[in-house]
C-alpha cells in the first residue's frame, strides 16, 4: 500500500464514527463577518490606506499623473541610486525625469546581479486600506517576485482610487490565485528580539509608496 | 424565593465564616435560605483531574439533592462553573460513550438555576447596592472560572463599589491566575507558587489591606501565600464583605 | 518529533529550574507583556472579531470532517499547476523524501524558512546525516542554530533570549558558519537584524533548493501560503531553483476565499500587526519566475491519530499563531523548554501527547501542565477550547482507554503513577456519596484542630513548601448550621 492510500485510509477510519454531515461548503460555514471595517467615502479610504502604510514604517508620497516621473527621479536621487530595476511592462513615462541606469528584468539575471542594483520601480496589482498593505502579482508593470525582494529600496506606484480595496476580502475577490502574489505591509521587519517590531531584516529596507491619482 | 445554599465541600470544611455571611447576607435581602445537609462535592476535582467517571456519582448525588429548589446558590466561581458549563459537557461525553440520555437528563434540572453568589445578587434578586459596611482598603482579584468561565463581568466590581466605607484598589494584572488551579498546586508547585507571589506582590503594590475574590479555593491558595510571605494582607471572601454592615461589622 | 527533546524529564521538574532562572523569567515576561497588550488592540480593531473566530472554526471543522476528500482535491490542483505531491506517513518517511530530493539536485546545501512541520520532524538534523547542511534564515531559528540551542516559541523561537545574549551568540558564532558578525557589534536590535542580514544574504543569493513548510494550502486552486515577517521566508520561496515544502495534512482549506478570514485573524493573533509584511502565495511553478521545481511533502505523523479523537481533534484547527502561549501564565514562568517538544505552552500541551502518545514522562505530565485558567481558550482565533482537551488527555493518562496510534486502535493502560491518586479520588468519592462519612471525617478535623500544623513534612510540601495550610476552624459549616436551625436537616437524599 502506498503512503498515500494509508494517510486516506487513516483519515476515512478516523472520520468513520462521525455522523454523516451532507452540508455543502457553501452552507457549511457562517460568514457573519463584515466584508469590510467602518463606512468611508472613496477618499477617505485612499486616506485610510496612507495612514496605515506609514504606520508600518513605509513612506507614502502623493502625486498626480504629471507630477509622477518628477517625483520618482527625485526619489531615486535622494536616495542616491545610480541603477534601477525596471519590469518590462512598466509604464515608460514615470522613469521619463531621471538618468538612473535602467537594468531589465531578465529571465537570466543572477540573484547576485540583482544584489548590485540600488533600486526597483514598480506598479502593484491592488492596495488594501484597513492593512495598509500593497498586493503584487507578477503582471508585466510589477515583474518577477524577485527583484521587488534583492534590492534594498523598492518605489510601488499605486494608481488611487481604482487600485484600493477596503479589505482583505475584498482584495481576494480581486485577485488570482493562479499568480504568483507577494502581498507587501511595510519594509521587511521581525518580532524576533523580544517580540518587539524592528523595521530592516532581508527584503527592502526602504518602501516607497506612491499614490497616484 | 426559596434558595439552596449549595456552599462547596472546601467551605463547608475550611471556611463556615462564608457560609455564614451568605446566610446572613441573602436574608438580609429577603430571601429563604436552605442549607440541605446532604450536600457535599459537585466533583470538580475529580473531573479536573482526570476522573470524570469518578466525578459521574458526585454530580448525580448533587441533582439528587439540589434539584427541588427554585434556585442554588454558591459563593464558589468553579464550583458553579462546574455545574453549569461541565454538567452538560459530562452529559454529552456519557453519551457520545454510548451510555445512553441518562445522565445528561439527569443533571439537567439544575443547570439553569445554579448561580454564583454576585450573579445571583445582581441578576436575580436585581441588587448592587447591598447595604454593607466595610470600612477597609480592598483589592479585587477575579478568579478565572468567575472570570472566563461564568462571565462575571463587573457584577463582583459594582457590588464592592456600593460598599459604604470601602476604598476599591485597581489590581495590577488582575486578570492573571493566581496559580491555584486545583489538584495544579500540588502537580506543578514551583510554577503555582510562582503565579501566586506575582499575584501576590501585584495585591500588595495597591496598599490594599484585603485582597477579596469571590472564591475561597483561590484565596487559600493566595492566602496562604501572603502569610509565607509575611505581607500583612489578609485574603477575604466577597460574601463576607457584603454581609459587613456597621451594626454588625465583619472582624 | 526532533530528536534534540528526546529523554526530557517530566514537566514539573523542568519547569522548576526555569521558574528560578531570573534572567529567563525577565526575559520571558518582557516578551509576553509587550505582546499580550498589542494583540488586544490589534484584535479590538475588528468588530466582527467573534464572527471571524467563528468562521475560522467552522472553516477548519468542515476541512477535518471532509479531509480525505480535500486532500486528494489538493493533490490534483497542485499537480495541475506543475507540482509533485509526495505523501509521508510519518518523520522518517519525511525526511527521507526530502533528502532523496534533495540529493537528486545535486546540491549540498539548502535554506530554510522558518516551518514548524520540519522541525516536528526533525529535518535539519536528518538532513545533516545525510550530508546536507541546513541553513535557517529567520532570525530567531537563526539564533537558535548558531547557539546549539532548542526552539522555546512557535512564533520566536528565540524568545528565552534577550538582546544581550543574542550579540553574544552571533559575535562568538556567525563565523563558524559562513560571513562573521561585525566588529563592535552592540546590542541595539536594527543592529543585530542587519548583522543577520549581511550573514544570510550569501546563503540566499548561491541557494539552488530552498525548503518551507505553509501556513495554509488551498484545495481548491492548488495555492500554498506563507506568512512571514522578515523577506526571508520570499527568498527560500523565489530565489532557488527547487522549492520543498513539508506541511502538516491539516494545513488544507477549502477554497480561496477562506484566506479572507485567517489573513485577517492570524496576524492579530501572531504579531499584533493588521498585517505581517509579506505574505506569498504560489501555485505550483511560474514560467521564469521563482522555482522551476516544486515539491510537496503532505505530513501526516500523528495527525490521524489526533483525527480519530472526537474530543482532541480540535487541536488540528490550530494555525500556529502562539497567542495562547503568549497570554499563558504558565508557559511565561516555566518557558518554552520544558514543554520538551517543538510546540510548546497550552498548544504544545494538547498536541504532543496527541501526536506522540502519552508513553513518555513528559507526554504524560504535558496535560497537567495548566492550572486550567482558561486564557488561552479566550484568545485562540479558531476556538479550539483548550482546558477542555487538557482535561480529556488527563483523563487518557489516568484512565487509559481506546486510542489511535499510527493508524491502529488499540487500549492503553493507565498510567503508572498515578496509582496514589487513583485511590485518593476513589476514596474522595466513596466519602462524598456518603455525606455522614464526610460530616465524621470534618468534624474529626476541628475536633483536632490545635494539633493540625501551617505546613506539611513528605508529599505535602507541595503545598507547603511555599504556602501556609489554612486553620481548620472550630466546626464545620454544617454542624453550626445544624445547631442553629434545630438539626432538621439531617435527613436528606443519599445519606
Amino acid at each position: 500500500m502506498s503512503s498515500r492510500e494509508r494517510i486516506l485510509g487513516r483519515v476515512r477510519r478516523a472520520l468513520a464514527g462521525v455522523p454523516e454531515d451532507g452540508t455543502p461548503y457553501e452552507r457549511a460555514v457562517a460568514r457573519g463577518y463584515l466584508r469590510e471595517h467602518g463606512r468611508r467615502t472613496t477618499g477617505q479610504t485612499v486616506d485610510l490606506l496612507a495612514e496605515n502604510l506609514a504606520d508600518y514604517r513605509a513612506i507614502v508620497h502623493r502625486s498626480d499623473a504629471a507630477g509622477l516621473a518628477g517625483l520618482v527621479a527625485r526619489l531615486l536621487a535622494a536616495r542616491g541610486a545610480s541603477s534601477v530595476l525596471v519590469p518590462p511592462g512598466l509604464d515608460e513615462d514615470w522613469l521619463a525625469s531621471t538618468e538612473v541606469t535602467r537594468v531589465a528584468d531578465r529571465a537570466e539575471s543572477t540573484p547576485g546581479e540583482l544584489d548590485r542594483v540600488d533600486s526597483v520601480v514598480t506598479a502593484c496589482a491592488l492596495a488594501v486600506a484597513e492593512t495598509g498593505t500593497i498586493v503584487l502579482d507578477g503582471s508585466p508593470d510589477q515583474g518577477r517576485r524577485r527583484i521587488t525582494l534583492v534590492p534594498d529600496h523598492h518605489i510601488c506606484v499605486v494608481r488611487v482610487p481604482d487600485q484600493v480595496v477596503a479589505s482583505v476580502p475584498q482584495a481576494l475577490e480581486r485577485l488570482d490565485p493562479a499568480r504568483p502574489l507577494t502581498w507587501i505591509s511595510g519594509p521587511s521587519a521581525t518580532s524576533d528580539i523580544e517580540l518587539d517590531r524592528v523595521e530592516g531584516v532581508h527584503g527592502p529596507r526602504t518602501l516607497e509608496v506612491v499614490l497616484v491619482g | 424565593m426559596r434558595v439552596a445554599l449549595f456552599l462547596t465541600c472546601v467551605n463547608d470544611t475550611l471556611y463556615p465564616d462564608t457560609g455564614r455571611a451568605v446566610v446572613k447576607l441573602l436574608t438580609r435581602l429577603g430571601a429563604e435560605v436552605d442549607f440541605p445537609v446532604a450536600q457535599t462535592c459537585c466533583g470538580q476535582a475529580h473531573y479536573n483531574t482526570g476522573y470524570r467517571h469518578q466525578a459521574e456519582p458526585l454530580a448525580r448525588h448533587f441533582s439528587d439533592v439540589f434539584r427541588d429548589y427554585e434556585a442554588i446558590v454558591t459563593p464558589s466561581g468553579s464550583c458553579g462553573a462546574m455545574v453549569r458549563e461541565l454538567y452538560p459537557r459530562m452529559g454529552e461525553r456519557a453519551r457520545a460513550e454510548g451510555r445512553g440520555d441518562g445522565l445528561a437528563a439527569a443533571l439537567a434540572p439544575v443547570v439553569p438555576k445554579t448561580y454564583e453568589l454576585t450573579e445571583f445578587l445582581v441578576d436575580v434578586l436585581g441588587v448592587t447596592d447591598v447595604g454593607a459596611y466595610y470600612p477597609h482598603r480592598v483589592t479585587y482579584h477575579p478568579t478565572c472560572h468567575g472570570l472566563r468561565g461564568l462571565g462575571l463581568g463587573e457584577r463582583p466590581l459594582r457590588l464592592l463599589r456600593a460598599v459604604r466605607g470601602l476604598e476599591l484598589a485597581e489590581l495590577p494584572g488582575a486578570e492573571e491566575c493566581c496559580g491555584f488551579g486545583g489538584t495544579f498546586a500540588l502537580k506543578n508547585p514551583d510554577v503555582s507558587a510562582a503565579m501566586g507571589t506575582d499575584k501576590v506582590r501585584n495585591a500588595e503594590s495597591t496598599g490594599a489591606e484585603v485582597l477579596c475574590a469571590a472564591d475561597n479555593s483561590c484565596l487559600m491558595h493566595i492566602g496562604g501565600t501572603m502569610t509565607r510571605l509575611r505581607t500583612g494582607m489578609r485574603p477575604v471572601h466577597i460574601a463576607e464583605i457584603l454581609a459587613s454592615t456597621e451594626e454588625e461589622p465583619a472582624v | 518529533m526532533s530528536g534534540t527533546f528526546v529523554g526530557m524529564p517530566a514537566f514539573p521538574e523542568a519547569a522548576r529550574d526555569a521558574v528560578h532562572d531570573t534572567t529567563l523569567r525577565g526575559n520571558l515576561r518582557h516578551a509576553t507583556h509587550t505582546i499580550r497588550a498589542k494583540r488586544a488592540s490589534a484584535v479590538a480593531e475588528l468588530s466582527d472579531w467573534a464572527e471571524l473566530r467563528e468562521a475560522g472554526k467552522r472553516i477548519k471543522d468542515h476541512t477535518l470532517r471532509h479531509l480525505d476528500r480535500y486532500l486528494e482535491q489538493l493533490e490534483e490542483s497542485v499537480t495541475a499547476a506543475g507540482g509533485t505531491v509526495h505523501w509521508a506517513t510519518d518523520a522518517d518517511e519525511a525526511n527521507r523524501i526530502v533528502a532523496g530530493l534533495v540529493k537528486a539536485t545535486g546540491e549540498s546545501e539548502v535554506v530554510k524558512v522558518k516551518s514548524m512541520a520540519t522541525q516536528e520532524i526533525g529535518l535539519n538534523e536528518a538532513l545533516e546525516a545525510e550530508g546536507i547542511r541546513a541553513y535557517e534564515t529567520d532570525l530567531a531559528e537563526l539564533i537558535v542554530q548558531l547557539g546549539k540551542d532548542r526552539p522555546s516559541h512557535i512564533l520566536v523561537p528565540a524568545i528565552h533570549r534577550n538582546r544581550g545574549e543574542i550579540r553574544e551568540i552571533f559575535a562568538r558564532e556567525m563565523s563558524e558558519w559562513g560571513r562573521p558578525a561585525p566588529e563592535g557589534l552592540t546590542d541595539t536590535p536594527a543592529e543585530l537584524a542587519e548583522a543577520a542580514r549581511r550573514h544570510l544574504r550569501e546563503k540566499f543569493l548561491r541557494a539552488k533548493v530552498g525548503v518551507s513548510g505553509a501556513n495554509f494550502m488551498v484545495a481548491e486552486t492548488g495555492t500554498l501560503v506563507v506568512v512571514e515577517s522578515e523577506g526571508n521566508g520570499r527568498m527560500c520561496l523565489t530565489l532557488p531553483e527547487t522549492l520543498i515544502s513539508v506541511v502538516g495534512i491539516e494545513k488544507v482549506v477549502p477554497a480561496w476565499r477562506d484566506l479572507e478570514v485567517f489573513l485577517q485573524t492570524l496576524p492579530r493573533s501572531s504579531t499584533a500587526e493588521r498585517m505581517n509584511p509579506y505574505t506569498s502565495t504560489w501555485t505550483g511553478t511560474t514560467d521564469e519566475d521563482g522555482p522551476r521545481t516544486f515539491h510537496l511533502v503532505l505530513l501526516d505523523n500523528g495527525r490521524t491519530d489526533t483525527l480519530a479523537d472526537e474530543v482532541g481533534r480540535q487541536a488540528l484547527r490550530c494555525i500556529r499563531c502562539s497567542a495562547c502561549l503568549n497570554v499563558c501564565p504558565v508557559y511565561e514562568r516555566a518557558g518554552g523548554h520544558a514543554y520538551g517538544s517543538v510546540y510548546p505552552g497550552p498548544i504544545g500541551a494538547i498536541l504532543s501527547p496527541q501526536l506522540r502518545g502519552t508513553g513518555s514522562e513528559i507526554d504524560a505530565s504535558l496535560p497537567y501542565a495548566s492550572s486550567l485558567c482558561g486564557a488561552c481558550y479566550d484568545v485562540c482565533p479558531v476556538a479550539i477550547d483548550i482546558p477542555e482537551v487538557l482535561v480529556h488527555l488527563r483523563e487518557r493518562v489516568v484512565e487509559g482507554g481506546r486510542v489511535t496510534r499510527a493508524g491502529n486502535k488499540v487500549v492503553l493502560q493507565p498510567a503508572k503513577g498515578h496509582a496514589a491518586e487513583r485511590a485518593a479520588m476513589r476514596a474522595a468519592r466513596w466519602a462524598f456519596t456518603h455525606p455522614g462519612v464526610l460530616r465524621t471525617g470534618q468534624r474529626l478535623a476541628s475536633r483536632t484542630r490545635r494539633l493540625h500544623p501551617r505546613s506539611l513534612p513528605g508529599p505535602g510540601r507541595a503545598w507547603s513548601g511555599t504556602r501556609d495550610l489554612p486553620p481548620v476552624p472550630a466546626e464545620p459549616f454544617r454542624d453550626w448550621w445544624q445547631r442553629m436551625r434545630g438539626g432538621d436537616g439531617e435527613k436528606g437524599a443519599a445519606g
